[in-house]
């Protein structure tokens, strides 16, 4: 069963993340984005990481594919179709990719994992928090502080940048 | 772990994954959909470091941790792109590569 499940959810993510790279209406490309980022989260879940699948659904599925559509439809037209990318360009993108697929898959296949024995320790709230808010061997706290103000300079430059000044008003 | 699955399955997916997310970088002329193909980059980064976690140090939480970091990063990284796009749209009032290439005024 979690078998099968598993092979389903890495087809829905193959298949959707081709979709999402070759579809030539841009909102139908968001949408298979959706369902690769749902994909996703499914085999975080299958691997008993239930937190991190919850922040996969409400970040990346929730937030940022909203962001997306949105700044999609503030810049396109719904119904608006691309042109058919240069044959230079599609011939070198399948050409790097498929020197990389290579490369990579040769040397993870040349490679032994051994899969570890230790017990598997329990992912739960209380030790999430203790771990990322630690400051001892297994503390998270000075990269978690590092991408607060990371979020909160970024937010604050996004807002910034979006801002309509009055130069652009003139333009 | 999920039984009866080696870890070369979740490789091979998330590899995959990756190399069709360059490609897309590669071939799309569009800056909102070659922000889609980074999406699809750092999505697969985040299953190896998942399955690295959890079938060969299930005792520690390292690739768990560092996926939110990336998630998070990801996240900052939506907000300015998008912040960028839609600046430049307004100036140029389109988002095609090959007519942005300029970026003062």
């Amino acid at each position: 069963m979690n078998i099968a499940m598993f092979y389903l959810l890495s087809a829905i993510i193959l298949v959707f993340s081709i979709l999402t790279v070759t579809s030539r209406k841009i909102l139908r490309a968001a949408v298979y984005l959706l369902f690769v980022l749902i994909g996703t989260s499914g085999i975080y879940f299958q691997l008993n990481y239930e937190f991190l699948a919850a922040v996969q659904l409400t970040l990346y599925a929730g937030g940022i594919v909203v962001l997306i559509i949105f700044s999609i439809l503030l810049t396109h037209h719904i119904d608006h179709k691309f042109e058919r990318p240069a044959l230079f360009n599609l011939l070198g993108g399948i050409a790097v990719a498929a020197v990389g697929v290579g490369a990579v898959l040769y040397t993870v296949f040349d490679h032994r994992f051994v899969p570890s024995a230790a017990p598997a320790v329990d992912v739960n709230m209380t030790v999430i928090g203790e771990q990322l808010l630690g400051m001892d061997k297994n503390g998270y706290v000075l990269p978690f502080e590092l991408i607060s103000i990371l979020l909160l300079a970024a937010l604050i430059g996004a807002v910034v940048i979006a801002k309509k000044g009055k130069e652009t008003e003139e333009l | 772990m999920i039984e009866g699955i080696p870890i070369y399955h979740f490789l091979v997916v998330s590899t995959i994954m990756f190399f069709v997310g360059v490609c897309g970088f590669i071939i799309r002329r569009n800056l909102i959909t070659m922000l889609m193909a980074v999406e699809l980059i750092l999505n697969s980064v985040n299953i190896n470091f998942v399955v690295f976690n959890r079938y060969l140090y299930p005792d520690q939480l390292q690739g768990h941790f560092f996926t939110l970091f990336i998630v998070a990063v990801a996240a900052t990284e939506a907000a300015v792109a998008i912040a960028l796009i839609i600046n430049i749209y307004r100036r140029f009032k389109n988002i095609e590569v090959q007519n942005v290439s300029e970026m003062k005024y």
